[in-house]
C-alpha cells in the first residue's frame, strides 16, 4: 500500500515547487555549516550531536545573550523558564526555529512567530545545548520526505495526535487558554522535532511509541493534507459542523432572504 | 379565469392543446373545480413570508439528492478493507457504510455534488424553519386559528431535526459515531429505562452492528413519511385559514390582499424554487459539507478536537457542556446522573413552553377571535420579549455547544467561556426581556408620534417671531393607516362569577394579564389628530 | 383600485354582512376601542415601467428570454463538465473539478430559470393587488347541524351509543391491539443482561497493555516522562465483540514523576514506577478523554470538556463529569512487558441507573 506511484502523479500534475525543496536546501546550508564531520556522523537517532567547538561556543554566547534570563546561565533552569538538560538539538530547532522561542510575553504558551535568528545561530544554540546533555538530535531527512505510508500515517494520526489538533490538523482547544496548534503548513521537520520532545504541554513520543517510520508515516498524512485542496470546494477552515452551521446562516439563508427582498419588492 | 371555461369559447392560436388536455383530465378528475377554488386564491406579498418556502424548497432538494444517494449508499456495518481511490485511507478496515460513502464522494461522478447538496440542504432545510418560526412567533400569527398550525409546524421542525440528526449518523465516520456514543451515555442516565433503552437502540451493547441499519430505516423511511404528512397536513391548514397580512390600506382582518397563485404567485414561487434549489448546488460546488475522508471510520478509541453535531443539534450539546459540575449521587442504591438529566429537563421544559405558547397566550388575553392581521413585533411588546428572551436562551445554549472554537478564536480560555456562558444562560434572557420590551414600548411611542405630527422633514424655519422651528411632513391616510391599525387590550379585570365568587384561577389569570398588557401604548386616534391640529 | 377577484366581487356586500353576524365573540379579551381612523382603504395602483414604455416592455421580455436561454446553456455545460472532468482514480483535483464544474452547471441553469420566472412576474405580468374574502374559519350553522346529524343518524343507526357491550369490548381490543407489536421489539436486544455487560471490560489480570493500533505490547522502560500511549488489551484482537469490547476498554497510559503522583492506600500497587493506566471513556457520556497535557497532568475530553487531574488519581477538576476515570491496576511480567493486574474495579463510561 505504499503511494509513491500516486505521489509522483500529483507532483507532476500540481506543477509547483515540491515543499520539500526548501527543507532538503535548509538541511544543506545546515549541514555544510555544520561541517563536513558532521555530514558524516549525524545521524536522527543520535543522543549526541557532534559539532564542531567553534558552533557550540558561538551558541553559548546567543544563548547567554537571549535566553540566560529565564533559562539560567548554565541551562540549568529558573522559576522562569525550565531546564534544557537534555532537551537536545530537536528541541532547540523546533522552540526556535518556529519563533517560539525567545517567548514575546508569559502567557499560557509560547505563541509562533516568525523566527528571532538565522538557521545559523539557532544550529549554533542547538550545538551547544546538545553538548550539555545527550538529547534527541536534528531528524534524519530520511523520514521527512513526506513519501511514506499515508493510510497507516492517517490512522495513528488519529489515534495519537487528533484529539488535539483535529482530524484535519486544524488545531483545537486546551485548558486554561492553551491550544493545540494548527498543523496546516508546519515543515516536516518541525513536526517530527515536536513529535520527539513534546514542547509546551504535548506529550511525547518517542521513539518506541511511535517509531521513526511511524513518524515518517504522520508526516506524510499532513503533507498529503496540506497539498491536496478539499475535494468539495473550500473547508471553511476544517473546523467542523459550526463553521458549517454558521456559514449556511450567515451566508446561505441570507442570500436567499435577500432573494425573496428582490422577489417582493414592487419594480419601478 | 380557469382553462375548463376557455373550452366553451372560441380557442386562442396555441391553446388548443392545453384546452383539449384540460378537457381530457377534468372528464376524469374534475380537477376544474379545485382549480377554480384555488387558482385565484389570494396570497399576501411580503419577503417575510416566502421563509416557509425556503424550508419547503429545500426539502425538495433533500427528497431528490437523497434518493440518488440511497442508490450508491450500503446501509450496513459489516467490516471491510477499503479499495477506492482515496489513498489515505487505502486497506483501512471500515464499515461498509463508511466505505460506500468514500465511493459516493471520490468514484461516482456527482457523487459528492449530490452528498454535499443533501447535507448542505439539510442545514437550510432546518434553518429556515427556525427563522420561519421566529417569523411566525413575532408577527402572533399562531393566535386563533392557527394555533394547531403552530403544533404541526414545531412536529415539522423536531422530525427535521430528528431526521438531520440520523443522516448525520449514517455514514458511520469518527465525529459521527462519537455522536452516537453521546447519545448512548445520555441514554444511560435516564432513571430505570435507561441500560435497557440504550441496550435495545443499539442491538446489544455500543456500538453494536445494527444501529446505522436502523437509523437508515428511520431516515428513509419512518421520519419521513410522517414529515411527509405533516408537511401536507400544514399546507392544507394553510390553505383553509389563508394566509394571514400585514396591517395596511384597504387590508382587514375580513379580506386578504395580495396576487393570485395563477399566475402571479405560481410563477414567483415556482421561481423561487429553482433559485434555493440552485443556491444549495452552487454552495455545493463551492464549499465542502463534512468531508467525512478526514473524519477516518468509526473506532471507540480516537476522536477529534473540536467535535461538534451538526448546527441545530448544538443547543442539546452545548446544554450538556454548561451544566454545573458535581451532579451525579447515588440514591437508594441508584445512580441519579442530574449531570445530564438536568440539561434533559431544562431543554424539555423550553421546547414544550415553545409548543404550549399559542395556548398559553390565548389563555391569558382570553382573546377568543380569529385574527388574520399580523401584528408587528413593536405592537405586542411582552409577547415580543417572551421571544427575546427565548432566543437568547437558546442561542446561549447554541453557542456552548461550541465553547472550544470560541475560545481557540477569540484567545480565552476555555474555563471563562463556559463560566461566562453559564451566567448568559440566566441572565441573558433577563436583559433581553427588558431591552426588548423597552424597545417595542419606544418604537410604538415614536410610531404614534409620527401618526400624530408626522415625519421629521429636515427643514427648518424661522417664524416671524424669532423661533425656528422644523416642518413635520404629515402623512397620508395610507401611510397612518399602517401605524395605527392594531390592536389594544386593557389587562383583564378580577370578576366575581355567577356564584359571586373569585376562583384562584382567575386571580392567577388577571395577574398574568396584568404583567402582559400593563405597559401598552395605545394607538394614536382620529380625535388626538385633530386636537393637535387645533393647537397648531 | 384594488382589482377584486371577478367572482368575489359580485358576492362581496352581501359576504360582508353575513361575516358580520357570525362574528366571534371575543371571550374575555377587554380590547380598548381605539377606532376614531378608518381605513382609507387600497391606495391607488402604482404603475411600473414596463407599463407604461412598449420599448422597456419588450426589454424585459428579452431578458426573461435570456435568462431561460441561459439556463439551456447552461444545463448543456454541466453534461459536457460530466463528460470532459471526469474522476480519475487517486487523482483528487479530478474530483474537485467534477464536483465544482458539474455543480455550477446545474446551478446557474437552476438559478436562470428561476431568477427568469421571477423577473416574468414582476415585470410582466399583471400588477397591482387582488383581495379576497376570508370566511370565518368555524363553519356555517347549517353545515355545523348538518354534520352533527350525520353522527347522530351514525350512532342511531348502528346503536354505537346505546349498545355498551359492545362498544366497551371494540374499545378494549383496540386498545390492547397494538401491544403485541409492541412487545415484539423486545427483539431489538440480544436476551443477556446488559448490567453484567457494562460492568466488565474484556481487561482481567496478566493481560498485556498494547499499542493502539499497531497491538504491540509495552515494555515499562518504553514509557519514559511525558509520555503518552494509547492502549488496547492483547485479548482484543480475538474477541468476537472487537468494537465493543474496545468501546469499553480504551485505556490511556502515562509516566509521571512518583513525587507528582498522589496515591490512595488502597491503590499504591496499581502505578508501576509512575506509570498509570486510566479509562479514556469520559464519565460523563463517554467520549475518548485523550486531550493528555504534559506538564499539568490534566485530561480535557474535547466534547463536553471535563477535566481529570491524572496527579491526583483522575479526580474531575472541571465540567460536567463527577466521577474521576477508572484506574485500571498495572505491573510488569517476567520479561519486563506492562500487565494489567486485574480488571477494572468499578464499570468504566457513562453512569448507568444499576450502577452503583
Amino acid at each position: 500500500m505504499r503511494t509513491h506511484s500516486s505521489t509522483d502523479a500529483r507532483r507532476r500534475q500540481t506543477g509547483r515547487r515540491h515543499p520539500l525543496a526548501s527543507i532538503a536546501l535548509i538541511t544543506i546550508g545546515l549541514l555544510s555549516t555544520g561541517g563536513a564531520y558532521a555530514l558524516l556522523t549525524t545521524t536522527a537517532s543520535a543522543e549526541t550531536t557532534t559539532a564542531t567547538q567553534q558552533s557550540i561556543s558561538e551558541g553559548q554566547k546567543i544563548f547567554a545573550a537571549n535566553c540566560a534570563t529565564c533559562h539560567g546561565m548554565s541551562a540549568a533552569g529558573t522559576e522562569h523558564g525550565p531546564s534544557l538538560y537534555g532537551v537536545g538539538a530537536a528541541s532547540v530547532d523546533f522552540q526556535m526555529g518556529t519563533g517560539r522561542m525567545p517567548l514575546a510575553y508569559q502567557g499560557p504558551q509560547g505563541a509562533q512567530k516568525p523566527p528571532q535568528f538565522t538557521q545559523q545561530q539557532i544550529d549554533d544554540v542547538a550545538a551547544y545545548i546538545a553538548s550539555l546533555a545527550p538529547g534527541p538530535g536534528i531528524p534524519d531527512q530520511k523520514w521527512l520526505s513526506g513519501n511514506a505510508d499515508t493510510a497507516l500515517g492517517g490512522e495513528l494520526f488519529r489515534v495519537n495526535c487528533a484529539m488535539c489538533h483535529n482530524v484535519a490538523g486544524a488545531g483545537g482547544a486546551l485548558t486554561e487558554g492553551k491550544f493545540a496548534p494548527s498543523l496546516k503548513g508546519v515543515e516536516a521537520r518541525h513536526i517530527y522535532e515536536a513529535m520527539v520532545t513534546g514542547p509546551q504541554n504535548m506529550p511525547v513520543f518517542n521513539d518506541t511509541n511511535l517509531t521513526p517510520q511511524d513518524k515518517a508515516d504522520i508526516i506524510s498524512y499532513l503533507k498529503f493534507l496540506d497539498e491536496n485542496a478539499s475535494v468539495g470546494g473550500f473547508d471553511l477552515g476544517s473546523l467542523g459542523p459550526v463553521s458549517e452551521g454558521l456559514f449556511i446562516w450567515i451566508f446561505g439563508l441570507g442570500a436567499i432572504v435577500g432573494v425573496t427582498i428582490w422577489i417582493t419588492a414592487r419594480p419601478n | 379565469m380557469t382553462t375548463v371555461q376557455e373550452t366553451t369559447t372560441a380557442p386562442a392560436k396555441g391553446t388548443r392543446f392545453t384546452s383539449a388536455a384540460a378537457n381530457y383530465l377534468d372528464e376524469r378528475t374534475s380537477i376544474s373545480g379545485i382549480t377554480k377554488e384555488l387558482g385565484r386564491k389570494i396570497f399576501p406579498d411580503h419577503w417575510s413570508f416566502m421563509l416557509g418556502e425556503v424550508a419547503l424548497y429545500s426539502f425538495i432538494a433533500i427528497l431528490l439528492s437523497g434518493t440518488f444517494l440511497t442508490f450508491f449508499f450500503e446501509p450496513t456495518m459489516t467490516q471491510v478493507h477499503y479499495d477506492g481511490s482515496y489513498v489515505p485511507l487505502k486497506g483501512i478496515q471500515m464499515s461498509a457504510a463508511y466505505a460506500s460513502t468514500l465511493d459516493i464522494s471520490f468514484d461516482i461522478r456527482g457523487g459528492l455534488l449530490m452528498r454535499q447538496v443533501h447535507h448542505w440542504a439539510a442545514l437550510l432545510f432546518v434553518a429556515a424553519i427556525g427563522l420561519h418560526m421566529l417569523r411566525v412567533f413575532f408577527n402572533g400569527s399562531f393566535r386563533k386559528p392557527r394555533e394547531l398550525n403552530w403544533v404541526i409546524g414545531f412536529t415539522l421542525f423536531i422530525l427535521a431535526m430528528a431526521e438531520g440528526f440520523t443522516g448525520y449518523s449514517l455514514p458511520d465516520d469518527l465525529l459521527s459515531g462519537n455522536g452516537l456514543r453521546i447519545i448512548d451515555g445520555m441514554v444511560k442516565g435516564i432513571p430505570v429505562i435507561g441500560t435497557w433503552t440504550s441496550y435495545l437502540l443499539f442491538g446489544g451493547e455500543f456500538p453494536g452492528e445494527v444501529i446505522v441499519p436502523r437509523l437508515y430505516s428511520l431516515h428513509i423511511l419512518l421520519v419521513p413519511a410522517i414529515l411527509v404528512a405533516a408537511l401536507g397536513l400544514h399546507l392544507l391548514l394553510m390553505v383553509i385559514n389563508k394566509h394571514t397580512q400585514y396591517a395596511g390600506p384597504g387590508r382587514t382582518n375580513e379580506n386578504v390582499v395580495g396576487v393570485p397563485i395563477m399566475p402571479n404567485f405560481a410563477a414567483k414561487a415556482g421561481g423561487f424554487f429553482f433559485v434555493v434549489f440552485g443556491v444549495i448546488v452552487l454552495i455545493s460546488s463551492f464549499f465542502t459539507i463534512n468531508p467525512i475522508w478526514n473524519y477516518g471510520p468509526y473506532d471507540p478509541s480516537p476522536i477529534s478536537a473540536g467535535t461538534q453535531p451538526d448546527w441545530y443539534i448544538g443547543f442539546l450539546d452545548g446544554a450538556l457542556r454548561l451544566v454545573p459540575p458535581g451532579l451525579e449521587f447515588v440514591l437508594w442504591g441508584h445512580t441519579w446522573s442530574f449531570n445530564i438529566l438536568l440539561p434533559m429537563i431544562v431543554v424539555g421544559i423550553f421546547i414544550v413552553a415553545v409548543v404550549l405558547y399559542p395556548f398559553l397566550e390565548a389563555w391569558i388575553t382570553g382573546d377568543k377571535r380569529e385574527h388574520h392581521i399580523t401584528e408587528r413585533p413593536r405592537n405586542a411588546p411582552t409577547r415580543t420579549a417572551i421571544g427575546a428572551a427565548g432566543v437568547t436562551f437558546y442561542a446561549v445554549l447554541w453557542a456552548a455547544a461550541a465553547s472550544d472554537i470560541l475560545a481557540t478564536h477569540f484567545h480565552l480560555t476555555i474555563e471563562a467561556v463556559t463560566h461566562s456562558l453559564q451566567a448568559l444562560l440566566i441572565l441573558g434572557p433577563i436583559i433581553a426581556y427588558f431591552v426588548a420590551k423597552r424597545s417595542c414600548l419606544a418604537l410604538q411611542k415614536k410610531d404614534r408620534e409620527i401618526a400624530l405630527h408626522g415625519y421629521e422633514s429636515g427643514r427648518m424655519i424661522r417664524l416671524p417671531g424669532g423661533q425656528y422651528h422644523e416642518v413635520h411632513k404629515e402623512l397620508t391616510d395610507y401611510e397612518r393607516w399602517r401605524l395605527v391599525d392594531y390592536l389594544d387590550y386593557k389587562p383583564l379585570m378580577v370578576r366575581p362569577d355567577a356564584q359571586g365568587r373569585i376562583s384562584p384561577m382567575q386571580r392567577v389569570r388577571a395577574a398574568f394579564s396584568r404583567w402582559f398588557f400593563e405597559d401598552r401604548i395605545s394607538p394614536a386616534t382620529r380625535a388626538e389628530l385633530e386636537s393637535g391640529k387645533e393647537h397648531h | 383600485m384594488a382589482q377584486h377577484d371577478s367572482e368575489h366581487d359580485i358576492a362581496a356586500g352581501s359576504e360582508l354582512d353575513t361575516v358580520a353576524q357570525r362574528a366571534v365573540s371575543a371571550g374575555t379579551a377587554v380590547a380598548v376601542p381605539s377606532g376614531a381612523f378608518e381605513n382609507p382603504g387600497s391606495p391607488p395602483d402604482r404603475v411600473r415601467a414596463t407599463d407604461l414604455d412598449p420599448k422597456k416592455e419588450k426589454t424585459a421580455e428579452r431578458r426573461v428570454g435570456g435568462l431561460f436561454l441561459f439556463s439551456i446553456a447552461a444545463s448543456i455545460f454541466a453534461i459536457v463538465a460530466y463528460i470532459i472532468f471526469p474522476i480519475v482514480p487517486g487523482n483528487l483535483s479530478s474530483v474537485r473539478l467534477n464536483n465544482l464544474f458539474l455543480g455550477l452547471g446545474i446551478s446557474l441553469a437552476l438559478i436562470s430559470i428561476g431568477l427568469g420566472s421571477i423577473y416574468w412576474a414582476k415585470n410582466l405580468m399583471k400588477d397591482g393587488e387582488w383581495e379576497e374574502h376570508r370566511h370565518p374559519t368555524r363553519g356555517s350553522e347549517d353545515t355545523r347541524a348538518a354534520a352533527a346529524e350525520v353522527f347522530r343518524l351514525g350512532n342511531e343507526e348502528s346503536g354505537f351509543g346505546r349498545r355498551t357491550l359492545i362498544r366497551r369490548s371494540l374499545i378494549g381490543a383496540l386498545v390492547v391491539s397494538p401491544l403485541p407489536a409492541v412487545v415484539m421489539f423486545r427483539d431489538l436486544a440480544p436476551a443477556a443482561d446488559p448490567v453484567a455487560l457494562l460492568k466488565s471490560t474484556v481487561w482481567d489480570a496478566n493481560v498485556r497493555l498494547m499499542r493502539d493500533p499497531a497491538n504491540t505490547p509495552i515494555k515499562a522502560s518504553d514509557v519514559t516522562l511525558g509520555s503518552v500511549f494509547h492502549v488496547i488489551p492483547a485479548t482484543l484482537a480475538n474477541s468476537a465483540h472487537y468494537i465493543e469490547d474496545k468501546a469499553k476498554a480504551a485505556v490511556l497510559l502515562m509516566r509521571l514523576k512518583p513525587e507528582d503522583l498522589h496515591v490512595s492506600a488502597d491503590r499504591a500497587d496499581w502505578n508501576y514506577q509512575g506509570i498509570v493506566a486510566y479509562s479514556k471513556i469520559c464519565t460523563h457520556v463517554g467520549c475518548p478523554v485523550a486531550l493528555a497535557e504534559q506538564h499539568t497532568h490534566h485530561l480535557l475530553c474535547p466534547c463536553h470538556q471535563s477535566q481529570f487531574d491524572i496527579s491526583h488519581e483522575a479526580k474531575v477538576i472541571f465540567g460536567p463529569a463527577k466521577r474521576p476515570l477508572p484506574q485500571l491496576p498495572i505491573t510488569v511480567d517476567s520479561e519486563g512487558y506492562l500487565i494489567a493486574r486485574s480488571d477494572f474495579h468499578e464499570p468504566v463510561g457513562p453512569s448507568f441507573w444499576e450502577r452503583s
